[in-house]
């Protein structure tokens, strides 16, 4: 049995992640995302290594979308509606609610501003999303008889979801993009600790770790504070829908600031009892809020615990901004579109407001070369020529934000070690730092890693059960503890001198239960798991006892010419007041007619003639005692070492 | 709800309940045992019916622990019990979050089905899909018990039974009782709201205590458009002190909804219409019916929405009071038990009263089918129901029947116990097969461990050691020919002590080696001894033995 996976995208790169997992002979695409950086066949995920002739509702059992950046769902209109996939298609209730409006999103900007041929419609999109089956957190999903997948909390951004999917006995988790750490609109990853033969993570922050968001986000207030405390305008460039996606350009930081800063400083606002007023301008306002009201249970736990109280998303110190009042006199807050000023309305305020040293500008974590942020970044610019007549003074402050929604290393070697499994695939990194990452994961957890490029095919087994029926019986002895107690010696472990013999426990416990069933296949019939009683009736045989007997001699410095019944004991007693100190397998216990260990019993023989006595040199010297010694095959090996034992000692009277 | 319930106790209990504010003394069953033997029957009552059967009220303090402890699950979500017990719960479809439940055991699996709704205008649809094929089902819907004795009711009373009826007060209202299906639901809420409507019309106001928050929601909907399509401007309060709470929660959990509202969602629309009636003010939604918002805003005529539906705690007793001597006005019912009772203290009633019931619940000629796609082994069914359903013995599964307060044994299948051994394990396995019967047998060893519902054997830890494949049990009894055969084969020269063509079998018979070592071997019919100085040679003998006989 194995788990075949084929990377269609995000192999050893960041973008249009896509792979395909063939478990147990159902095949599961995992994201379908496209490439920012291409405009040509590139930008979307090879399909045709799925089926050579597009027939693609039987080459596949479902598709599952993580969430809904582009990178992860941004060919999913083209798959479905170009390509022609009818199959059911698994997300989250908040990816199918804000998936197409990203798609939507980005189909307007290819076509309308960049007057590109568009690859779909926005019928297709809705299309596509009216045969999205949207799923909740943790709900076992039957996709079919077999394929059963579910969703996990993944923190990234809202309705971002690790999943779960198994066939038979195989399991795995393909994690999309998480965050281990929680922050101030979502909670961290959160997932069951289940035994997993393959882990698919993706790998952003291979080697990096992050210093605390808090401190980062302290340093971002006391910016916008200091600047609107001292009469300025706070200009905070966003996307429409809360994310810094890479629409323009090729690695862009994915961030999911507008909420997050809209959060983080209604909340100071309220805190201070500022009175200074914060705006959205027009058209960002409501649309995705919208969304994010109704979907409050995929958020942070605090915004959860007040939200019928006050809605975290109901901005109460937030209202709309007109055109006119950019020139207004007072301090403000602005949150304004596109992120990186590279036109638009964020552009026209810029223009007013960088000549004012007073002023603020805040930037996202990663500006593409050639848009005014990206000047911004690269230095201090005191002048920006806007086109070949307009040039804009800059004397304004200018503030980088740095808030990545991914986990850091540390993140994902935790995830790793938290779940353990058997394999790891790591995708959606950077080739160098994967190969870091990769190595780290197989020498300090033991886990085989891989980190393949893209249309590569990796193939892993995966674990198989066999199944059998098992009878009461096997169960019940199995309910009995059947303790056995062993003393460690140093001739069990030939090369004792070589380990510390502090790390070889003394005394081993075993507690075998399971040794008393019997595994029964017989032809035609399903295999059986019975216990041993159970099977001499079944195949109907009469219990046959193979035990071993020794009359072993013991010398002594006594004449034993009467004895009696006392003196039976007493030999016993002496025997094995001297024994134990003999034996390093464990204690010998005495119960009177005879000592026993295990199933190794041993009693005076004071037969003349003893059947068990075949001592070859029974001619010695020295006065013997003889005792007749009986035990099973199981502790053959324990009572030769009681037998030596027994053979070497002198009994002498006290 | 339950807060709402102890906020209005508690209110009641300041007007006209003891200053002390716990449970009587005098009513706790120590107290109670002390009391002469009459006594206590009176208070009490015959059987306990009587005061004997009440409890004090939880506090909000009670509820709030009682609620920590209670682990939440998602439709569909796995829980598992200390690894023996994986408890999933699917949507009934009667109410936001009501659920049927399947436990899954290592012995079998049992379906709980509840009372379940195939229509539902609010909550997610019930999941029966997910029932299917489980080992048990119990069917503990009663929905339909309470449907078929109100009909039976209305027989004696020869009145109709599948009819609306605006009836004044004073007498048995009618009940709305007919199938579930949405568009008659649909179709009763028009007629109540057309009622309504009529009465504000009229000058009149329309107090409807709140019950079934479904009914609630949909009703409120409902009101709203008639009340828009009819051009009235009339306010709608609803005072609780949870509502405010209750509406927004209604708001945020668009994964417990039914799929048209649903819809809504990925259309980027508010779930229920209550979020704009609120923002156009056209809906008040007060704590109580003292605060300030409401004695500022109150105009009559108006609709209130208020609990409790008892009519003996809440804003809906005071309202009552108000408008219980205007014939204009119009109360609405909903599922009350006896109208007669609710309304006793309030008499003598001139305002109307609509009765009005949406029956929740499997209709009884739904049930056979139900079962015949669900497909269970074993079908528990209430015996209260017994009379009303007859099972056809063509049935797949085999039906019992359970009383309260009985407890019945269900025998479960012999043997359909299983357990997963791991592939690499079995292939470690020391195989033997039987020359009998065409049979392999091995003995097991690792490591069993239950997960999720499953006894898995897996590879343990530590490997052990070549010694532990002996054989430990054997059977069948040594042929003494094959025997000497054997033990020659290995170099091992035995003499039989007896003469070898006289063996008896009963009796044991003894083999002296010599060669290369003095041995014993005692042979019996059901016992053999092995006598050796030295161990190799023991061992030789003991395998040479065990290559004759059965044994693993």
């Amino acid at each position: 049995m194995a788990i075949e996976c084929l990377v269609l995208g995000a192999g050893q790169e960041v973008g249009k992640s896509c792979m395909v997992v063939t478990i147990n002979g159902k095949r599961i695409m995992f994201d379908c995302g496209m490439h920012m950086g291409y405009l040509d066949q590139r930008r979307y995920p090879d399909f045709s290594l799925i089926s050579k002739f597009g027939d693609y509702d039987n080459a596949l059992t479902c598709i599952i979308i993580t969430h809904f950046h582009l990178d992860h769902v941004g060919a999913l209109p083209y798959f479905t509606e170009v390509c022609g996939y009818n199959g059911p298609i698994y997300m989250t209730y908040p990816t199918k609610a804000l998936a197409p409006l990203m798609l939507e999103d980005y189909r307007k900007v290819m076509v309308d501003r960049r007057g590109e041929e568009e690859q779909f419609t926005s019928d297709h999109i809705a299309e596509c999303m009216k045969r999205v089956i949207a799923v909740d957190l943790r709900q076992t999903v039957q996709v079919d008889e077999e394929l059963q997948i579910r969703a996990y909390y993944a923190g990234h951004v809202i309705g971002a979801a690790m999943f779960y999917a198994k066939v038979g006995d195989a399991e795995m988790v393909y994690t999309g993009d998480y965050n281990m750490t929680p922050d101030r609109h979502l909670g961290a990853a959160q997932i069951d600790r289940l035994q997993l033969d393959l882990l698919i993570t993706e790998s952003t922050y291979a080697t990096t770790i992050r210093d605390s968001r808090y401190a980062r986000e302290r340093e971002f207030l006391k910016a916008v504070y200091k600047c609107v405390s001292g009469g300025g305008k706070v200009l905070i460039p966003t996307f429409a829908l809360g994310r810094a996606q890479g629409v323009f350009g090729i690695k862009e930081e994915k961030g999911r600031e507008r909420e997050e800063l809209c959060i983080l400083l209604d909340d100071y606002w309220t805190r201070m009892n500022l009175k200074i007023p914060i705006y959205f301008s027009a058209g960002l306002t409501i649309q995705a809020n919208m969304y994010y009201k109704m979907l409050i249970s995929w958020t942070s736990q605090k915004i959860k615990d007040t939200y019928s109280t006050q809605n975290a998303f109901d901005f109460k110190n937030v209202q709309n901004f007109e055109r006119s009042m950019i020139d207004a006199p007072g301090p403000c807050v602005l949150f304004a579109t596109p992120g990186m000023i590279s036109g638009g309305f964020s552009l026209e305020v810029f223009k007013h407001w960088a000549p004012s040293e007073k002023n603020l500008i805040t930037l996202p974590g990663y500006c593409v070369a050639g848009t005014i942020g990206h000047k911004l970044m690269s230095g201090k610019p005191t002048k920006i020529d806007l086109d070949q007549d307009t040039q804009i003074e800059v004397r304004c402050q200018v503030h980088q934000l740095a808030f990545s929604p991914h986990t850091d290393a540390k993140g994902i070697m935790d995830l790793v070690k938290f779940l353990s499994p058997k394999h790891v695939i790591l995708v959606h990194g950077e080739k160098p730092k994967m190969a870091t990452l990769k190595e780290k994961i197989h020498s300090e957890l033991g886990i085989q890693c891989y980190d393949p490029a893209n249309n590569e095919t990796i193939c892993i087994p995966s674990s198989h059960y066999v199944e059998a029926g098992a009878s009461d019986a096997f169960f019940q002895s199995c309910q009995t503890p059947n303790f056995k107690f062993q003393k460690h010696s140093s001739d069990d472990a030939p090369n004792s001198s070589l380990i510390d013999r502090n790390l070889v426990r003394h005394l081993q416990v075993k507690d075998e239960r399971v040794a008393e069933g019997i595994l029964v296949v017989e032809k035609t019939k399903k295999a059986k798991v019975v216990h041993q009683d159970e099977l001499l009736h079944m195949v109907g045989g009469k219990k046959h006892d193979i035990r071993f007997a020794y009359c072993c001699p013991v010398s002594i410095s006594h004449s034993m010419d009467n004895l009696s019944e006392s003196d039976r004991c007493y030999w016993l007693q002496i025997l094995h007041s001297k024994i134990n100190g003999e034996l390093s397998v464990g204690n010998i216990q005495n119960f009177g007619e005879n000592l026993r260990m295990e199933s190794f019993h041993t009693s005076l023989c004071l037969k003349d003639y003893c059947p068990y006595r075949i001592q070859e040199n029974s001619q010695s010297t020295t006065k013997t005692v003889f005792f007749c010694c009986s035990w099973s095959a199981v502790d053959e090996k324990l009572a030769r070492r009681i037998l030596s034992a027994m053979e070497n000692l002198n009994l002498r009277e006290i | 709800m339950m807060e709402d319930l102890v906020s209005m106790h508690a209110e009641l209990r300041q007007f006209y309940g003891p200053e002390d504010t716990n449970f009587p003394s005098w009513l706790r069953q120590e107290k109670l045992e002390m009391v002469p033997s009459e006594l206590k029957e009176i208070i009490l009552g015959k059987d306990g019916e009587e005061i004997g059967a009440w409890m004090p009220l939880y506090s909000a303090a009670e509820v709030k622990d009682c609620i920590l402890k209670v682990q939440t699950l998602k439709f569909a979500e796995e829980a598992c019990y200390n690894g023996t017990l994986v408890i999933k719960a699917f949507s009934s479809g009667v109410e936001l979050g009501s659920c049927n439940w399947i436990l899954h055991g290592p012995k079998g699996d049992i379906a709980y089905l509840s009372s379940s709704s195939f229509n539902s205008a609010h909550a997610m649809n019930f999941d029966f899909r997910s029932l299917k094929g489980t080992h048990m089902l119990i069917y503990s819907d009663f929905s339909s018990l309470s449907v078929t004795q109100d009909v039976e009711d209305d027989d004696d009373h020869s009145k109709p039974t599948d009819n609306l009826s605006l009836l004044s007060s004073q007498e048995q209202a009618e009940s709305l009782l007919k199938s579930s299906e949405n568009l008659e639901e649909k179709e009763k809420l028009v007629f109540i709201c057309s009622c309504a409507i009529d009465c504000v019309k009229d000058g009149g106001s329309v107090l409807i205590p709140i019950s079934q928050l479904g009914t609630l929601v949909q009703l409120m909907e409902q009101l709203t458009a008639s009340l828009e399509s009819s051009a009235m401007k009339v306010p709608i309060y609803i005072i609780s002190s949870v509502a405010e709470e209750l509406l927004a929660f209604l708001n945020i959990i668009p994964e417990w909804l039914c799929k048209q509202r649903q819809e809504r969602l990925f259309a980027g629309e508010p779930l229920f219409a209550h979020v704009n009636l609120i923002k156009e003010k056209r809906l008040h939604v007060v704590p109580s019916i003292y605060s300030h918002k409401l004695l500022m805003n109150w105009q009559e005529p108006c609709i209130v929405f208020s609990p409790h539906w008892s009519l003996r705690l809440g804003p809906v007793v005071h309202l009552l009071r108000r408008w219980c001597g205007d014939p204009k006005s119009l109360l609405i019912l909903e599922d009350v038990l006896n109208p007669e009772l609710a309304l006793l203290p309030f008499k003598p009633i001139a305002m109307k009263v609509l009765q009005c019931a949406f029956p929740s619940g499997i209709e009884l000629q739904k049930v056979q089918p139900l079962l015949k796609i669900l497909q269970p082994k074993i079908v528990l069914f209430p015996e209260d129901l017994r009379s009303h359903i007859s099972f056809s013995s063509a049935n797949s599964f085999s039906v019992s029947h359970y009383h309260e307060g009985q407890t019945l044994r269900v025998p479960c299948q012999k043997g359909n116990t299983k357990l997963k051994i791991s592939a690499d394990l079995a292939s470690k396995f020391h195989w033997k097969k039987l020359e009998k019967e065409d049979i392999n047998i091995s003995r097991l060893k690792g490591e069993l461990c239950m997960r999720n519902a499953k006894h898995h054997l897996l590879l343990g830890n530590d490997q052990e050691n070549s010694s532990n494949n002996r054989p430990m049990l054997h059977w069948g009894s040594p042929d003494l020919g094959k025997l000497l055969d054997a033990l020659s084969k290995m170099g091992i020269k035995a003499t039989p002590e007896h003469d070898m063509s006289n063996t008896e079998p009963q009796n044991a018979c003894r083999l002296h080696v010599q060669d290369p070592h003095r041995a014993l071997i005692e042979v019996g019919e059901t016992n053999t001894v092995i006598t050796a100085a030295n161990e190799n040679v023991a061992s030789l003998i003991f395998n040479v033995i065990d290559s004759i006989l059965d044994g693993v």
